[in-house]
């Protein structure tokens, strides 16, 4: 699904991915883990395309598309869903007025109809239980005066009515108290399925213990220094990163 | 004539003239009145941009000419006109041309002793006793020049009376016209008694063509425990001069809600100051939206003058073009307005490179017991917020319309009068994004 070589970018001018080669399966859940400041959030915005983030040298093939020529809207329109690390507040513009533009700009881009009110309001309301979002937050504006969970969950609620093909979670999970921890993994444990590949951006191994990735990958200095299965996300809970980040100098 | 145009002295000069023929000339209080106006005017003059409160608003390009006051003879506004230029509200319309009440336009409520609304000529000639504790002395010439320009052609205009605790269901909506290639120098006097509530709407509509002048100026006395929401929404041409007055008095436990929309005009200038009594609490909203070479002023005060009274006041703005905007929020907490608690926020939404925007709080505080904040803000659209909808499938050009337009609608959410927020709505729309429709306009 989605096929990364030799990627290399740039942000203000300093290069900060130096070589990453990932190859993302369908079905599959990908951790990424690693220090900060090991390029793991840059990997993420470079995916979904923020400006700024210049892509140097490599390719990103998704779904057999050079993806780093579509504009950030056109790859959210393909699937792309990026959860984010600090999301925004947008005061003025309720969560239920962009959940809907955002959806019929999905279901427009690929020739469905747009949802009605009735139908997308009852969707909307299904899926708030499995956040366990109180139904008044859809018509608060986007964030505003939201907690840090509660960004979170928003996130999370997004990513389930969008439903997309590839979910990039930033650090969704930094910042959580046990409870939000787990309404969050059951939202992305809901959304597993054949045909769906998600990234889990993480600094700790918490989350893991919700939702077991096919795959972990250690960054470290803008490359992927050690790749292995969900024991490997257990070694680092016990050993910290140094080693593995000595290994990449060597 | 040859030389530069001493516009002051024609104005003088006009005003002289008038001065035998205008309304309620029988009452000496109303001469009087006008005289101090005249004198007024002739010391003061046209502000100029030394005087502090006008720094950033040179009316050098409305002195460079002096308009002639506005003749009674109107013809030009018919039902038609008045549908295409203004609001359909379910309301009592009262239309005035040129600073006068056109009976045959309008659908006043019926007076019945507790409701009055109509001419304030016609109150000068019938119940001058009604008006002479309040007619220039809430808004007094002594405020300002143009207040006093306005005073001494004082003629006609607005008359709202409300007994104590009349509620009206219905609004009030004045329609005032500017005479075009005239000064105009529309009037309104608001009393509500003790206890009433009502909702009024003053829309200051003009004819695009001929260069005109409006200089209007409101005058509201609220009584203990009086609520009044006024909404003031300008669009005069986008060759014009408004200069607008609000002058309010708020007794006890009162409550006054000011929505004031500005989106028309070339130079306007705005003053809203309102004085509060015990207990008594004001909302003052507004929103301006320029583009081109639009300039526009608000300076607004606001007086806390005994204690535990409270004051919000956001007023936001979008600028294009190479559009100006001047906002001055002044403050002022006197020695025993103990508890006060009064906020303001000024926020600026720069859509070009060339607009600009002076914002000033100014907050004078001599009482020690109080809760006073403020806040300003310019900027431009948040690349963050962009980037936040466009990774949410939201192409780029929408995003930036929904988050120019939820800039603005911050203001419009306010506005109760839901049939007035929906024509906003529309103008808004058709402004800042270019007659691109937003769905479903409820954002928030």
């Amino acid at each position: 699904m989605l096929v990364i070589e030799n990627l290399h970018a740039t942000v203000d001018g300093k290069e900060i991915l130096k070589g990453i080669d990932l190859q993302v399966d369908a079905g599959e859940v990908h951790a990424i883990m690693g220090p900060n400041g090991s390029g793991k959030s840059t990997l993420a915005h470079v995916l979904a395309g923020r400006d700024g983030y210049q892509v140097t040298a490599g390719s990103i093939m998704y779904l057999g598309k050079d993806l780093l020529a579509l504009s950030t809207e056109e790859r959210a329109r393909e699937g792309i869903f990026l959860g984010f690390q600090y999301p925004v507040e947008i005061s003025g513009v309720s969560n239920i007025y962009l959940l809907k533009a955002a959806l019929n700009a999905i279901r427009k881009h690929r020739g469905e109809e747009e949802l009605d009110a009735m139908d997308f309001l009852t969707l909307v309301k299904d899926k708030m239980k499995l956040v366990e979002m109180p139904e008044e937050f859809i018509y608060r504006a986007v964030n505003e005066g939201f907690s840090g969970g509660e960004r979170k969950r928003n996130e999370i609620l997004q990513m389930t009515v969008l439903e997309p093909r590839m979910a990039l979670l930033d650090e969704t999970d930094s910042g959580l108290d046990i409870d939000a921890l787990k309404v969050v993994a059951n939202g992305v444990n809901a959304l597993r399925g054949p045909d769906r590949a998600m990234i889990l951006v993480t600094h700790y191994q918490r989350l893991l213990n919700y939702v077991v990735p096919d795959r972990v990958h250690v960054l470290a200095h803008g490359r992927i220094a050690k790749s292995g299965g969900k024991e490997l996300a257990h070694e680092l809970e016990k050993q910290g990163y140094g080693w593995i980040e000595n290994e990449a100098r060597v | 004539m040859g030389g530069p145009i001493d516009a002051k002295e024609s104005y003088l000069a006009a005003a002289a003239a008038q001065a035998d023929r205008l309304p309620g000339n029988a009452h000496s209080w109303l001469r009087q009145l006008r005289g101090r106006a005249r004198e007024r005017f002739a010391d003061a003059g046209f502000p100029t941009t030394r005087d502090e409160a006008w720094r950033y608003t040179n009316l050098a390009a409305l002195t460079r000419q002096a308009f002639a006051p506005a003749q009674p003879d109107i013809g030009a506004v018919t039902n038609d006109t008045l549908r295409a230029a203004s609001f359909d509200l379910p309301a009592h319309r009262l239309v005035f041309v040129g600073g006068r009440y056109q009976a045959a336009l309008s659908d006043p409520p019926k007076s019945d002793g507790v409701v009055f609304a109509g001419s304030l000529a016609d109150a000068m000639a019938r119940a001058p006793e009604q008006l002479q504790s309040y007619l220039g002395e809430i808004g007094t010439v002594e405020i300002g020049a143009l207040a006093a320009l306005n005073t001494a052609f004082l003629n006609d205009g607005a008359f709202l009376h409300l007994a104590a605790k009349t509620v009206l269901e219905r609004p009030i909506h004045l329609i005032h016209f500017a005479a075009l290639n005239a000064m105009s120098v529309p009037r309104t006097l608001v009393v509500a008694g003790e206890e009433s509530c009502a909702t009024i709407v003053e829309h200051f509509v003009g004819f695009d063509g001929p260069v005109y002048f409006c200089n209007a100026l409101t005058e509201i006395a609220l009584a203990a425990r009086a609520k009044l929401t006024y909404y003031r929404v300008q669009e005069e041409s986008a060759q014009s001069f408004h200069v607008g007055g609000v002058h309010v008095r708020q007794a006890r436990d009162s409550e006054f809600v000011s929505n004031a929309v500005d989106l028309g005009g070339l130079l306007v200038r705005n003053d809203l100051r309102t004085v509060l009594a015990e207990g008594a609490t004001c909302a003052l909203n507004g929103l301006y939206s320029v583009s081109g070479r639009q300039h526009v002023d608000n300076h607004t005060v606001i007086e806390h003058a005994a204690p535990r009274s409270t004051s919000r006041e956001l007023y936001k703005g979008v600028l294009d073009g190479r559009a100006r905007a001047v906002f001055n929020g002044r403050v002022l907490v006197h020695p025993d307005a103990q508890q006060t608690d009064a906020q303001q926020t000024n926020n600026n939404l720069l859509l070009s490179d060339d607009a600009e925007v002076d914002t000033k709080p100014e907050l004078e505080i001599y009482a020690d017991d109080v809760k006073c904040a403020h806040g300003a803000t310019v900027g431009q659209l948040d690349p963050n917020q962009l980037y936040y909808l466009r990774t949410r499938a939201v192409d780029d050009a929408t995003a930036r319309d929904l988050l120019t337009f939820a800039f603005a609608n911050d203001v419009l959410r306010r506005f109760k009068l839901v049939p007035l927020r929906a024509e906003l709505d529309r103008r808004l729309m058709a402004r800042l994004l270019r007659g691109r429709v937003i769905r479903e306009v409820e954002l928030v």
